[in-house]
């Protein structure tokens, strides 16, 4: 048997470079967008300024107040969130091998948005800081009825039961949402601000609490890449290249539960970044998951800093929040996506 | 154990019953596949082949009985150790979108492969095995884009990577035109032969199979009804028997092994 000289067996030495130029270029778009986060705003701040807000803080330097008090933070908030989003959208349309799963799909984002109308409208909380861990706890609960659910009966649980428990649990938790908002007014003025979901005006002391979780998340999925490779194959020949896809399955659950439930904790639920990312990712890195998610996390960071950033200069001296700029510019993206055929099962 | 020519045992179902939900597919049958042979089970649909494959592939777990990998219970030995010496094909395998016949014959060499990235072996099996499999000019193109019969080399230029031993494969040629059923058969006695792998696999045409396996397993109704050499056990009897099928038998003016020719199908209690 002639074996052919080692090197272009594996992908295309032009593949591997495309795939680390375009990491290189993924977080070199965070970079900018980072950057671009801590200078712009309604208040003019020179760049010079922003450099010094940045290293050397004066105390009583209104404008480096403002960097480092509210640009800063929110900055910080929409990389973690981000990041955190976009890699949980790979592991969620990886593992359930369903290119439109997300946390929304799946109800992860309606027990979150239950557990903090709970909160506020039961529990009378009014403080970002307690809202984050029932934000947090919601997620786990919608994500521990679907998979509850789905796997209940002897089929187990299969891509499309995770699918249909995840909309029916979006569905009652949406709805129990609504009831408890229509019911008490008050409780829907002080919702809509976290409904909504940016990066800004958010407590940077919930981002220590849920560093953590966030570290945990992002351990589970760097470990899982090269499982996620075998189980994309699907279950019986995953099972026969040695993986253990039960362990895997449950070990993703958790690093998406982690993820999902700290990026909603810290940012409120962004649509479309847990949806787009992976779709992005693949185009541009392939489809091995050690690069994808990865890639996934520059780019969800990146997305939502900018959409943070252009929510500051759409509707000066006001602003929009980088929820609704995401949903704004994301539901295009993804027509255009889907009409050019680029959307991809993972 | 040795048999035809065959050497020992390397996969062995025991007094194996397996059932989905409570009805039972696969009641009770011994067969075992012997070290360098080709063993083809055939059988009408729902006889309970694949079942017993995947049970043989230990993706299910027998009720009673035990599946036996050179001599030891499957299920008591690592799943990863497992599969460095047992490969399966599954009947119709899903590739990822936009992957590469490069990269999808490389993930067979997950169960020898660490963390973080392949090693020299990695790139020497994957080579390997798409010269051995002719996919080797396809290497970059994009699975998505290739033909029925040129996927389905892939998919075993994949299992080949794997270096498995033993190889089981669930139809590999029931989707094919007969041109690319013989290419795919012709590529398993190639591995059979150059290789030494011992494959077991269902097939549905009896007249590929009885040429291109040394034996045949007939199932019917959850059993091994006859299992031998092909001119052995493809008798008029055991066609009635399985098939419920009036068939005649000639010899193939290739290979001598017998050729199958059906009548007509008994009506009746025979054939429900």
């Amino acid at each position: 048997m002639t074996t052919r000289p080692i090197g272009i067996a594996m992908p295309g030495a032009a593949f591997r470079f495309r795939r680390i130029a375009a990491l290189a270029a993924a977080g070199l778009a965070l970079v900018a967008a980072s950057a671009l986060s801590l200078a712009l705003g309604a208040r003019g701040i020179a760049a010079g300024e922003v450099l010094d807000a940045v290293l050397r803080p004066e105390a009583g330097n209104n404008d480096h107040i403002v960097v480092r008090e509210l640009r800063l933070p929110r900055t910080l908030i929409g990389i973690a969130a981000g990041s955190a989003f976009g890699v949980a959208g790979a592991l969620i349309q990886s593992v359930t091998r369903n290119p439109i799963a997300d946390p929304g799909l799946l109800g992860l984002n309606a027990g979150a948005a239950l557990a903090v109308v709970t909160a506020i409208s039961v529990f009378g909380t009014s403080s970002p800081g307690q809202q984050v861990w029932f934000a947090f706890a919601g997620t786990a609960a919608a994500a521990a009825v679907v998979a509850g659910v789905a796997s209940a009966g002897r089929a187990g649980a299969t891509p499309a039961r995770v699918a249909l428990a995840g909309a029916a649990v979006a569905a009652a938790a949406t709805s129990i949402t609504t009831l408890l908002l229509l019911s008490n007014l008050e409780t829907l003025d002080r919702f809509r601000f976290w409904q909504v979901g940016s990066p800004a005006g958010r407590d940077l002391d919930a981002l220590a609490v849920l560093l953590p979780a966030l570290i945990a998340g992002f351990t589970i999925a760097a470990a899982a890449g090269r499982m996620l490779n075998a189980m994309v194959l699907g279950d019986d020949l995953a099972r026969s290249l040695g993986a253990r896809v039960g362990v895997a399955r449950v070990a993703c659950a958790v690093g998406v539960v982690l993820l999902c439930g700290a990026g909603t904790a810290l940012s409120g639920p962004i649509a479309f970044i847990g949806l787009m990312t992976p779709h992005l990712a693949r185009r541009l890195c392939g489809t091995d998951h050690r690069w994808t998610l990865a890639a996934s996390a520059l780019l969800g960071a990146a997305l939502l800093v900018t959409a943070d950033v252009a929510g500051r200069l759409l509707a000066p001296p006001g602003e929009v929040e980088a929820g609704l700029v995401v949903a704004v510019i994301g539901a295009p993206v993804m027509v255009a996506v889907v009409r050019r055929s680029m959307v991809s099962a993972p | 154990m040795t048999g035809l020519g065959g050497g020992p045992d390397r996969l062995t179902a025991r007094g194996v019953r397996m059932a989905y939900d409570g009805a039972e597919v696969v009641r009770g049958v011994d067969l075992a596949l012997r070290d360098g042979e080709i063993l083809a089970i055939v059988g009408p649909n729902a006889s309970g082949k694949s079942t017993l494959l995947r049970g043989l592939a230990r993706l299910m777990r027998p009720t009673v009985g035990a599946v036996l990998l050179d001599g030891a219970d499957i299920r008591r030995r690592p799943t990863r150790d497992v599969a460095r010496v047992l490969g399966l094909l599954p009947q119709q395998p899903v590739a990822p979108d936009g992957i590469t016949v490069a990269e999808l014959v490389d993930r067979g060499r997950h169960p020898h492969r660490g963390w973080l990235r392949g090693s020299g072996d990695d790139r020497r099996a994957v080579a390997a095995a798409l010269d051995a499999t002719g996919t080797a000019d396809l290497a970059d193109r994009l699975v998505d884009g290739l033909s029925g019969g040129q996927r389905q080399r892939v998919w075993i230029a994949m299992a080949v990577a794997q270096e498995p031993e033993v190889l089981l494969l669930d139809e590999p040629i029931s989707f094919l035109d007969v041109a690319h059923q013989i290419d795919v058969l012709e590529l398993l006695c190639d591995l059979n032969r150059r290789r030494g792998t011992s494959i077991a696999m269902v097939l549905h045409d009896l007249n590929l199979a009885s040429r291109y396996a040394q034996r045949l397993a007939v199932m019917a109704e959850g059993r091994v009804v006859a299992a031998g050499r092909p001119a052995e056990v493809l008798t008029e009897s055991v066609l009635r028997e399985a098939f419920g099928l009036d068939a005649r038998l000639m010899r193939c003016p290739v290979g001598g092994t017998p050729i199958v020719v059906p009548v007509r199908r008994f009506r009746g209690p025979a054939a429900p």
